[in-house]
């Protein structure tokens, strides 16, 4: 049951459920879609969550009423087939001080560190959304047998690519930030970059791989990384 | 380097804002802008400047800056507002906020202390000379991004500006604006006001809270009654709209102001209408407010006679006689009664 709400006066909530669902996400993709091609005069921005659809917009030229008959009039036929646009391959170091939690997280899921690796670069991520940080994309479903609950004490620094996990969720931090999830390795790839045309690397919708590389491979990405020289293409779905 | 502005003492936190960026929420990039954006419309209006012109936004206390320009012309909007030039031959002058002032390269421009708001904007015509990011001059200090450097200004930082000039024209001021903050906050229930029991609702609009001494460009944090969830106080994250109000364990309420995260998982039980939005930005630690719930619709209808007001305001500009000595003023605001008469 998909349903509107108002936000203030200068943002509607499409709601179509309160849980985190790949089909439920998938039609929020697709009507985000579907409200950019139509361009209503008014709308602002559009904000892409798990479970719901923010649109931001203003008031002056765009009333409540008004943007609630032009989204109810999109809402029909909504197939929640879409796909990913495009799939990232993103390089990862895995374990030791770029992943300080592999270990533990080995032990707690009982399946050992070598199968969290093999697990985790096992499947393609969707991008759920992106938010907490600029860049800072929540992807899923990560698979059930490294489910863990965040970590009990959140660590008051966590470096910048760092590759992690909670529940049924993985992501990388773009910035050194506070973080409560569990650290599985490093990416060299930034998240956020402020040097290039489009800063944020992931968008909503996207599909996410990771493939293990080691220590000396990820040293060299990162020089690369740091002197913005690290081109990565996404690969178009077919 | 580009002539312009040297900051010779930065004021306690001063960044470059304007009104906000634009299109990076779905990419988890802030809107930040102006936590007062009547503040900046309106130092904008006095400078010349189309509204959304990036000035400087100042907190408490002011920078003081030296023209390298071979001109430039200022306007201050905020509380009561200490603003002095000093001139090239050493001579200080008080001038008011709303009211426009040109220096020449050498001359220095002094705000002080901010009184009755916390917060206070400088606009210079024709703006900065900066590099946009994402369509935006605003700073997001948490992101170092935007503005000047990503960061507050620092003693010693070189401004550029788009105009090496300002023309010679008589100089303006705006009289009547009123930008104080305000302690009845309308809002319009939801979108989560079903996460709250029927009691909490009832509290949260007929309770005083006092705004506690966490405030700053992200929010407001609020002491007060505590807030009873009726079904928990976590959500799978979705969108936060600027004034959203949400609650989290504790049940004390936070309001979410320009640097507001994208999205969140805290139930928000309401969000400010969005015409008092300025107004709570100039709203200080201490301040006691009340909320009154109005509908979405009239939210609209008063958001949008602000809009025609703020529209209005570029034809109410009054000339400000070239010696600084304004009649107009000082008739209406009676302080010479008894030299009228002579001068009749």
């Amino acid at each position: 049951m998909v349903r509107l709400l108002a936000s203030g006066d200068t943002a509607l909530v499409v709601e179509f459920g309160d849980v985190i669902d790949p089909v439920i996400n998938a039609r929020v993709q697709e009507l985000a879609s579907r409200i950019d091609a139509a361009a209503i005069p008014g709308v602002v921005e559009l904000v892409p969550t798990f479970r719901s659809l923010m649109i931001h917009y203003d008031p002056e030229i765009l009333l409540f009423g008004q943007l609630s008959a032009a989204v109810e009039a999109l809402l029909p036929g909504l197939t929640a087939t879409l796909g990913p646009k495009r799939q990232w391959q993103l390089p990862v170091c895995y374990g030791g001080d770029l992943g300080p939690d592999l270990k533990a997280v080995g032990e707690a899921t009982g399946v050992g560190s070598e199968a969290v690796i093999r697990l985790h670069t096992g499947a393609a991520y969707q991008v759920y959304m992106i938010g907490f940080l600029p860049g800072y994309g929540y992807m899923g479903d990560l698979d059930e047998k490294l489910a863990l609950p965040r970590r009990e004490s959140p660590r008051t620094k966590v470096p910048m690519g760092s590759v992690c996990i909670a529940q049924r969720m993985t992501g990388i931090y773009p910035l050194d930030s506070p973080g409560g999830w569990h650290l599985l390795g490093r990416t060299p790839v930034r998240m956020f970059d402020t040097r290039r045309p489009a800063p944020v690397l992931l968008a909503p919708g996207d599909a996410v791989r990771f493939v293990a590389i080691d220590q000396s491979e990820f040293d060299r990405l990162e020089t690369l990384a740091e002197r913005g020289e690290l081109k990565l293409r996404p690969e178009p779905m077919p | 380097m580009t002539a312009g502005l040297k900051v010779i003492h930065p004021g306690l936190q001063t960044t470059v804002q304007d009104l906000g960026r634009m299109g990076g929420q779905r990419f988890g990039i802030p809107v930040s802008g102006a936590i007062d954006h009547e503040g900046l419309r309106a130092a904008n209006i006095v400078a010349g400047n189309p509204h959304g012109t990036a000035g400087l936004e100042i907190a408490l206390i002011g920078p003081t800056v030296e023209v390298t320009a071979t001109s430039a012309r200022f306007a201050v909007a905020g509380g009561t507002t200490e603003i002095e030039v000093t001139r090239l031959d050493g001579t200080l002058r008080r001038i008011s906020a709303l009211e426009s002032v040109r220096l020449l390269r050498g001359e220095r421009l002094r705000i002080g202390s901010v009184h009755g708001s916390p917060v206070a904007y400088l606009a210079v015509a024709g703006g900065f000379d900066l590099q946009t990011f994402m369509g935006s001059l605003s700073t997001y200090t948490r992101g170092t991004f935007g503005g000047f450097e990503g960061r507050a200004l620092r003693a010693g930082d070189a401004l550029p500006l788009c105009f090496c000039a300002a023309e010679e024209r008589a100089e303006v001021r705006l009289p009547g604006l009123n930008l104080l903050p305000r302690s009845r906050i309308r809002i319009v229930l939801g979108p989560q006001d079903d996460y709250f029991t029927a009691e909490a609702i009832q509290t949260f609009l007929s309770a005083t809270y006092t705004v506690s001494r966490e405030a700053d460009r992200m929010g407001l944090r609020l002491d007060g009654p505590a807030l009873t969830h009726a079904k928990g106080y976590d959500i799978v994250s979705d969108g936060i709209a600027p004034g959203a109000i949400q609650v989290p364990g504790n049940g004390l309420p936070i309001i979410l102001l320009a640097d507001r995260q994208s999205t969140g998982g805290y139930p928000k039980i309401a969000t400010v209408a969005s015409v008092d939005l300025a107004a709570l930005g100039r709203v200080a630690p201490g301040v006691q407010i009340t909320f009154e719930a109005v509908t979405v619709e009239g939210a609209q209808q008063l958001r949008r006679d602000q809009g025609q007001l703020f529209s209005a305001l570029a034809s109410q500009l009054l000339p400000v006689p070239p010696d600084g000595f304004d009649l107009a003023r000082l008739f209406s605001e009676n302080l010479v009664s008894g030299v009228i008469d002579g001068l009749t």
